[in-house]
C-alpha cells in the first residue's frame, strides 16, 4: 500500500508549499510512490484518511489550535515543514507588543472584526515527530525525509552550525566583513545559502543542540557587538524561544 | 420548490483560504458572499522596528508565491525613501529576474491551478497519467523560471541578493547565456501552450468594469510607472491610497476596494486592458490566436491573458540578457545613505498591482509600513461578478453552479495569504 499524505496549511505565505510544487521532474517520481489525499493548494478531492501530515504556517488563531488537534488525531505521523510551523518564525514578531495593538495599526477601527492570539509553533500544540526548518523549508532536506519515511529509515537534522557549511563553500566571515551574523548558532542544512549568496545568516533554522554560547560571546566581543545586537536578530525568526523562556 | 444552496468552504486549488455562499430559493437569489476567513498575519506591525536590510529581506514573507514582487516593492519603496537611484544596470537586473517570476506564477496558475477545471479533473495529479506531456512541459517551464530566479537572487522562493541600492551577487556572462539557450527553447513549449489553450472551452461571461495596472510610455508595465485606469487615466503612485480605497468587510480578514465603479480588477487582464500596445511581437501573436482582445471585460480570460503575458516574459528576458551582456555586467557595489523619509513602491505582482509605503527615522529604522495587495484589490470585483453571473445561471445544477463559481475565483488566481489581511461556497 501507498503511504497517504495530507498537506495543511496554517498562517504562513506558502512558501514551502511551493517548494513541494516545485520538486519539477521529482514530483512525477514521488507521485508514483505515495498518494496524496488532501492538498488544498493543488487539489480539489479532500481525503481524510491521511497517514502523515505536512504542516507549514504557525498557530495563530483558536481555530488553528482545534485544527491541528483534529489532523494530530488523524495522522500517524505529523512533520512541521518550514521556521513558521517549526518555530512560530517570523510570525512571533506581533508577540513581542499586546495583540490588540497589532490589530489597531493594521485594521484601525475595523480590529473588532478579527481574532488573532500570539504565534505558536505546531510543536507547542500538539506533538510532532518531524521537523523540516528553515525559511523556506530545503526541499532536498524533504527529499531526504521522503526517502527515510518510505525505507523505515532513521532521519536527522544536522547538529553543526552553518558556519561549517559555511566554510566548506568558501565564503568569506561575514564577521570579518563587519556585519552580524547568526551561522554559529544556527542548524546547518542550508549549504549557508544566504551567506554565499552575499548576504548573512537570520537563524531560519532555529538553534543547533546545545550551542556554544561561550564562542558566539567572543566572536561578538571581537567585533565590538553586544548581547542586545544580536538578540535582536535572533528574534526574527526565534522569538517564540525568548518568549516562553 | 427548488432550493440552492451552495456551501464551498474553502475553495481548493487556490493559493490562501476563501468561501463562497449562494443561497437562492425558487430561483430567488437571498444571498451571494465572497468571505476571506484568511488569519491575519499582521506584517505592518510585524516590521515595525527593524533596520531597512530586515525589513526588504523578510517583505518577501508576506508571500511565498510572490516573493520576488514582495521583494522588489519593499526594496524600491525604501530606494524612494532614501532617494537612492539604482543603476541602469540594476533595473535591467531587475526586470529580468522579474519577468522569472512572472513565468513561475502564471505557468503554475495556468496548468496546475485553473487547467485542470478545462480538462474534468480535480488536480494536475492524475494527468501525470493521462496528459504526461502538457505536465512534464509546465514542470520544464517552471523550472527554467526557477533556474533563472535562482541565478539572479539566489533563490525564487525569498530571494537573497537582491538588496536595496542593487544586487549583492552577480552571474557570470556564460550562464546568462546558457538561461538564453533555455529560454529561446521554452519558446516552442509556450507555442504548445498557446495550441492547448486555444482548444479549450473558456466560460463566456461579461461584465464590463475599472481596469487599473502600471503604465510606463517606454514598456509593458512591471516595476515601473504610473498607476492608470481604464476610467480616469494615470496618477502618479504616490496617490495609490486615492486609487485603492480599501475598507473592511465584517466576512472578511482581507480589505475590500473600490474606485471610480463599485469595484475595479487588477492582474493580467487589467494590466493587458491598459498596455496591450506595448506586447511585444510574439505576445501580440499569442494573443491574436488565443483570441484576446482588448478591452477584454471576460474575467474568465485572465488565465488566457497569463499565458500572453508569459509569451512576452520570456520575449524580452532574451532582449535583456543580450542587453546586459552587451553592457558589459559590472560587480556594481550598491550604495545607499540612509535618510528619514517615506517612500512608495509599485509593482506588478502576477496578480496585480501592489503597493509598498514605508516611513523610516534617520537611522533606516522602520517606523510605519503599509501594504496594498492585488487580491485585496480583486476582491470587491469578485463579489460583483459573482452578483452578475448567479442569476444568469440560476437554472443549471447546483453542481455546474459551484463549478463555475470556482472557476471564476480561480481565474483571478488569488493569492490569499498575501491578502494578509480569501475563499469558500455556501449554497445554502
Amino acid at each position: 500500500m501507498k503511504p497517504k499524505l495530507g498537506f495543511f496549511d496554517f498562517t504562513g505565505c506558502e512558501g514551502c508549499q511551493l517548494e513541494v510544487i516545485n520538486f519539477e521532474i521529482e514530483l512525477v517520481e514521488l507521485l508514483e510512490l505515495v498518494d496524496i489525499v488532501n492538498f488544498r493548494e493543488a487539489m480539489t478531492e479532500k481525503g481524510e484518511d491521511y497517514e502523515i501530515a505536512f504542516i507549514d504556517g504557525a498557530i495563530t488563531t483558536e481555530s488553528d489550535i482545534s485544527r491541528i488537534k483534529k489532523i494530530r488525531e488523524q495522522a500517524k505521523i505529523v512533520v512541521a515543514m518550514g521556521a513558521c510551523a517549526c518555530l512560530g518564525g517570523v510570525n512571533c514578531l506581533k508577540n513581542l507588543r499586546p495583540m490588540e495593538e497589532n490589530l489597531k495599526i493594521v485594521y484601525g477601527e475595523c480590529a473588532g472584526y478579527y481574532n488573532t492570539i500570539p504565534a505558536r509553533p505546531v510543536s507547542a500544540v500538539v506533538p510532532v515527530e518531524y521537523e523540516l526548518p528553515g525559511c523556506p523549508m530545503n526541499r532536498h532536506e524533504f527529499v531526504r525525509l521522503g526517502k527515510a519515511l518510505l525505507l523505515g529509515k532513521k532521519f536527522e537534522l544536522p547538529n553543526y552550525p552553518v558556519c561549517v557549511e559555511c566554510k566548506m563553500a568558501g565564503n568569506v566571515c561575514v564577521f570579518d566583513k563587519g556585519e552580524f551574523c547568526l551561522g554559529p548558532v544556527t542548524r546547518a542544512g542550508c549549504s549557508a545559502i544566504c551567506v554565499t549568496t552575499g548576504r548573512h545568516c537570520w537563524g531560519c533554522r532555529g538553534l543547533v543542540d546545545d550551542p556554544n554560547v561561550n564562542s558566539e560571546k567572543e566572536i561578538l566581543q571581537k567585533h565590538g557587538l553586544t548581547v542586545d545586537d544580536i538578540l535582536n536578530q535572533f528574534r526574527i525568526f526565534n522569538g517564540y524561544l525568548e518568549v516562553s523562556k | 420548490m427548488t432550493q440552492l444552496n451552495i456551501n464551498v468552504h474553502h475553495v481548493t486549488r487556490v493559493e490562501g483560504h476563501g468561501n463562497i455562499t449562494v443561497n437562492a430559493k425558487d430561483g430567488k437569489i437571498e444571498e451571494i458572499t465572497w468571505e476571506i476567513p484568511e488569519s491575519p498575519r499582521f506584517f505592518e506591525a510585524m516590521l515595525r522596528g527593524l533596520n531597512y536590510q530586515d525589513v526588504t529581506w523578510l517583505a518577501p514573507r508576506i508571500c511565498g508565491i510572490c516573493s520576488v514582487a514582495h521583494s522588489t516593492a519593499a526594496i524600491q519603496a525604501t530606494e524612494a525613501a532614501f532617494g537612492v537611484q539604482p543603476s541602469e544596470q540594476t533595473m535591467l537586473l531587475r526586470k529580468l529576474l522579474y519577468h522569472a517570476e512572472t513565468l513561475q506564477s502564471h505557468v503554475l496558475h495556468f496548468y496546475f491551478l485553473a487547467a485542470p477545471d478545462f480538462l474534468g479533473v480535480g488536480s494536475v495529479f492524475p494527468l501525470i497519467n493521462t496528459h504526461k506531456e502538457v505536465v512534464l512541459r509546465a514542470l520544464r517551464l517552471k523550472k527554467l523560471a526557477n533556474d533563472l530566479a535562482d541565478l539572479l537572487a539566489g533563490r525564487k522562493t525569498h530571494p537573497t541578493s537582491c538588496v536595496v541600492g542593487g544586487f549583492v551577487k552577480f552571474p557570470e556572462t556564460s550562464q546568462l547565456r546558457t538561461m538564453q539557450q533555455r529560454l529561446t527553447e521554452a519558446m516552442d513549449d509556450l507555442k504548445e501552450t498557446v495550441k492547448l489553450f486555444t482548444g479549450l472551452n473558456v466560460p463566456d461571461f461579461i461584465r464590463p468594469t475599472e481596469y487599473i495596472a502600471l503604465k510606463d510610455p517606454k514598456e509593458y508595465a512591471f516595476i515601473s510607472g504610473d498607476i492608470s485606469s481604464t476610467d480616469t487615466g494615470t496618477a502618479p503612485i504616490t496617490d495609490y491610497l486615492e486609487m485603492t480605497n480599501e475598507f473592511c468587510v465584517p466576512q472578511s480578514t482581507a480589505k475590500f476596494s473600490k474606485h471610480a465603479r463599485d469595484s475595479y480588477m487588477v492582474g493580467a487582464l487589467a494590466r493587458f486592458n491598459n498596455n496591450y500596445s506595448q506586447l511585444l511581437p510574439e505576445a501580440q501573436k499569442a494573443a491574436g490566436e488565443l483570441g484576446l482582445k482588448a478591452v477584454c471585460d471576460n474575467p474568465y480570460m485572465i488565465s488566457i491573458a497569463q499565458i500572453v503575458e508569459s509569451v512576452h516574459a520570456v520575449e524580452d528576458s532574451l532582449r535583456l540578457i543580450d542587453q546586459i551582456v552587451a553592457r558589459g555586467l559590472k560587480e556594481e557595489k550598491p550604495e545607499v545613505k540612509v535618510r528619514a523619509g517615506r517612500g512608495v513602491g509599485a509593482v506588478e505582482a502576477p496578480r496585480g498591482i501592489l503597493f509598498h509605503d514605508y516611513t523610516y527615522d534617520d537611522k533606516g529604522v522602520l517606523t510605519e509600513a503599509n501594504y496594498v495587495i492585488p487580491t485585496n484589490q480583486n476582491h470587491n470585483n469578485i463579489q460583483k461578478d459573482m452578483e452578475s453571473l448567479v442569476p444568469s445561471i440560476i437554472n443549471k445544477t447546483q453542481d455546474d453552479i459551484t463549478l463555475m463559481l470556482e472557476m471564476l475565483v480561480r481565474a483571478y488566481d488569488p493569492c490569499i495569504s498575501c491578502s494578509t489581511h480569501l475563499l469558500e461556497v455556501r449554497f445554502v
